[in-house]
């Protein structure tokens, strides 16, 4: 599969303690449900996108577990009050273990 | 004016047409899938409270492939008690589960996607909080063509 490039949108990277940062992320995947069919009537497989994770310095921050009903291209968007300055890594595994990340740096003042 | 007339009574007749179309979207969904056994496993049992979750769909989706849905749990989350998960069923889909967001200490407990729904029906979300109780919200949204492949 070509590289995938996901956008990631943080409404502030300079953050005071106690402020929300606010995260939207989109990644491109067909997030094939399994309940299609191609044009010789054979069902194309399910594969899906089912794990996302935010962790920052390696803490979990936020993240979900996708099933065939979440849209092509997934869409989050979630808020969380960082404590600390670092690295917000950003995972999304599908179907056949394809592992996409993206790391973003914060500072927490 | 004859002319005006005429195109009124056609948009009379179209706008019956379209409540007719609305109404037969909206007649009881055929067969529901597991969603019951689906929030019991959540919630292992326990019986979710209605509340305090706020479900956001839009009234109507003309399509059923991208709807954007948002889910936040209102009241007292201070340092004992947050929101942990927050289960997204849809009973009339081909499978229950739509998604499953987990939540830190750290999170706001709300989150936005979209996601596909296969006809009208009503959208549960189910929130686990750390004191070991569950809420939950329900909400009704019609959908026009449904996003389920087929």
């Amino acid at each position: 599969m070509a590289e995938i490039k996901p956008r990631i949108r943080l409404d502030k990277k300079d953050v005071k303690k106690g402020d929300t940062v606010d995260v939207k992320t989109l990644v491109s995947h067909v997030m094939e449900t399994g309940l299609r069919k191609d044009a010789s009537g054979k069902p194309i497989p399910l594969m899906i996108i089912n794990t996302f994770t935010c962790e920052l310095n390696g803490k979990f921050v936020f993240g979900c577990d996708l099933e065939s009903a979440v849209s092509a291209n997934p869409y989050f968007e979630f808020k969380f009050k960082p404590t600390e300055s670092g690295t917000l890594k950003f995972t999304w595994i599908d179907d056949e273990g394809t592992r996409i990340e993206m790391t973003e740096t914060i500072k927490v003042t | 004016m004859l002319q005006r007339l005429s195109r009124r009574e056609a948009l009379t007749v179209g706008a019956g047409a379209f409540a007719a179309g609305v109404g037969l979207a909206a007649a009881p969904a055929r067969a529901l899938n597991d969603y019951a056994d689906q929030i019991k496993n959540f919630t292992g049992g326990k019986a979710p409270v209605e509340g305090r979750v706020k479900l956001e769909l839009p009234e109507l989706a003309e399509n059923g492939n991208t709807v954007p849905l948002s889910v936040a749990v209102d009241g007292p989350t201070d340092e004992d008690i947050h929101v942990e998960e927050i289960l997204v069923v849809a009973p009339a889909n081909p499978n229950a589960r739509v998604i499953r967001f987990r939540f830190s200490s750290a999170s706001v407990p709300e989150a936005s996607t979209r996601i596909r729904l296969a006809e009208t029906q009503d959208v549960i979300a189910v929130a686990k909080l750390s004191d070991g109780n569950f809420v939950q919200a329900s909400r009704q949204i019609k959908v026009t063509i449904g996003g389920c492949g087929g």
